[in-house]
C-alpha cells in the first residue's frame, strides 16, 4: 500500500499518537533492510515508534532501538523462549517491551496465527507480566479484518487479568468501535481501515472525541 | 548552539538527537563544554548509573552543576538527577536536586501513553518510576512531570515523543539554555 516511511510521516502529521510497525515476513535475511526502515521512519517521527517482527534476541531489540524504535515487539519468540521477556525489560526497561499476543476463541496462536501455541490468552498475558512486560498488544483474530468491531469480551477478559497497559487491536471499523474499545482497553490500535486512507485518521480522532473518549 | 546527549550505552537515544537537530542544535561528545547537556530517559536507573560512571559523565554533570551551567533530564533522566531511586532494588543517583524517586502504585503500570500536564496539553510519558522532590513545578494526574533546582531542569515525559507540543518544550529547554 505504498512507502511505509511517507505513511509513518503522514500518521504523524494526521495527529496518531503512536505508530506501530509489524514486519509480517520476518526472515533473517530481511534484518538490515528493517534496520535501515527504522531508521528512516524514525527521522520523521515525533511521536512513539514500536517495532515488532522477529525478534529473538536482546541484541536484535538494541538494533531496533538504536535505530529509532522506541519499543519493541514480541510474540512468536516470546511464546517459544519467555525468558526473552525478562531479557529485554532488563536490557531496555519494560516500558520497551510489547508482548503481542494474537488469540482466536481466546487462544493464543503463534507465527502469524499459524500455529496453535496450545495455552489460553489471559493466561499467557498473566506471564508476560510476571516476567517483564511492558504492555500487551492484543490481536483477535476472529474480528481481524471484519470491521465490525474489536472483540471486547476477549479484550476486557486480558485487560481485567494485568495491571499492565492492554492496547486492543483487530476489527476496527468506525469511531463508536474505537470508543468502545478505549472502553475496556488502555490504547486501540487501527490498521488496514487507514492504510486505505491515511487522512481518514483526523476525523476518526474527531469522532471518537465527540463520543466523549478523551482524544488529545 | 550545542548539546551533548549523556548516553550510557542503551536503548534509543536518536529520538532526542533528531529532535534537538530539528530544531537547530548541533550534537557535541563534549558534556563539559556544551551549552546544554541534556540527560536522555532509557533503560533502567542501574545500569544507567554505571554507565554514566564508566563514561566519567557523572563527573561532568556535577561539575557543570555546581558551575550553575545547565542540564536537562527526560524521564529517567530526571529521576538519576535525585538522591536516590526504588528501581532496581535502590540505587544512588547523581544527587543534583533533592528528593528521591519511588514506584508507581497506583493505576497500571508502567504508566504508559498520552497524558494531560497541568492546563498545558497533553504530553507522552512511559514510566514506571516517578519522582518525589519539593521541586516539581508540573504535574501531570497527581504524579510529578518537571522539576526544577539550581541549573537542573528535566521532565517526566518524553518531549522527543510529544508531538508539536513536545517540540515546543524543547524549544523552550533551548532558549532557557542560551545565555
Amino acid at each position: 500500500m505504498g512507502d511505509p516511511v511517507e505513511l509513518g510521516a503522514a500518521y504523524s502529521d494526521a495527529g496518531a499518537d503512536e505508530l506501530v510497525f509489524l514486519d509480517i515476513k520476518a526472515t533473517l535475511a530481511d534484518r538490515p533492510t528493517l534496520v535501515e526502515l527504522v531508521k528512516r521512519v524514525a527521522e520523521r517521527l515525533a511521536i512513539p515508534f514500536t517495532v515488532g517482527g522477529g525478534v529473538r534476541s536482546a541484541d536484535d531489540a538494541e538494533r531496533l532501538l538504536q535505530a529509532g524504535a522506541d519499543k519493541v515487539g514480541v510474540n512468536s519468540a516470546a511464546l517459544a523462549r519467555p525468558e526473552l521477556i525478562t531479557e529485554l525489560a532488563e536490557r531496555l526497561g519494560s516500558q520497551a517491551v510489547v508482548v503481542a499476543i494474537d488469540a482466536e476463541g481466546g487462544r493464543v496462536r503463534s507465527h502469524a496465527g499459524t500455529i496453535s501455541a496450545g495455552r489460553d490468552a489471559t493466561e499467557w498475558a498473566r506471564e508476560a507480566e510476571q516476567r517483564g512486560a511492558g504492555e500487551i498488544l492484543l490481536t483477535s483474530i476472529d474480528a481481524d479484518g471484519t470491521r465490525e468491531g474489536y472483540d471486547l469480551q476477549l479484550t476486557a477478559a486480558v485487560a481485567g487479568a494485568v495491571s499492565l497497559p492492554v492496547i486492543a487491536s483487530g476489527g476496527a471499523g468506525n469511531a463508536r468501535h474505537v470508543a468502545d474499545a478505549l472502553g475496556v482497553a488502555q490504547a486501540a490500535l487501527l490498521a488496514s481501515i487507514l492504510h486505505e486512507n491515511p487522512q481518514r485518521l483526523a476525523s476518526l480522532r474527531d469522532e471518537v472525541r465527540e463520543l466523549g473518549v478523551p482524544v488529545r | 548552539m550545542n548539546i551533548a546527549i549523556c548516553g550510557y550505552g542503551a536503548g534509543n537515544v536518536r529520538s532526542v538527537e533528531i529532535a534537538f537537530r530539528r530544531l537547530g542544535a548541533e550534537i557535541t561528545d563534549d558534556v563539559g563544554a556544551a551549552d546544554l547537556a541534556v540527560l536522555p530517559g532509557v533503560g533502567s536507573a542501574r545500569a544507567a548509573m554505571a554507565g554514566l560512571r564508566e563514561r566519567g559523565h557523572d563527573v561532568a554533570l556535577r561539575e557543570r552543576f555546581d558551575e550553575g551551567r545547565p542540564i536537562f533530564g527526560i524521564c529517567l533522566g530526571l529521576q538519576l538527577a535525585l538522591d536516590w531511586t526504588e528501581e532496581d532494588g535502590g540505587v544512588d543517583g547523581l544527587g543534583l536536586v533533592p528528593g528521591r524517586s519511588s514506584r508507581l502504585r497506583e493505576g497500571r503500570v508502567p504508566r504508559m501513553g498520552w497524558a494531560e500536564v497541568d492546563d498545558r496539553g497533553a504530553f507522552y510519558f512511559a514510566h514506571s518510576y516517578a519522582a518525589e522532590t519539593p521541586h516539581a513545578t508540573a504535574w501531570s494526574e497527581g504524579v510529578v512531570a518537571e522539576a526544577r533546582f539550581g541549573s537542573f531542569f528535566g521532565c517526566q515525559f518524553h518531549p522527543e515523543k510529544s508531538g508539536a507540543l513536545g517540540s515546543l518544550y524543547l524549544e523552550e529547554a533551548l532558549s532557557l539554555s542560551r545565555v
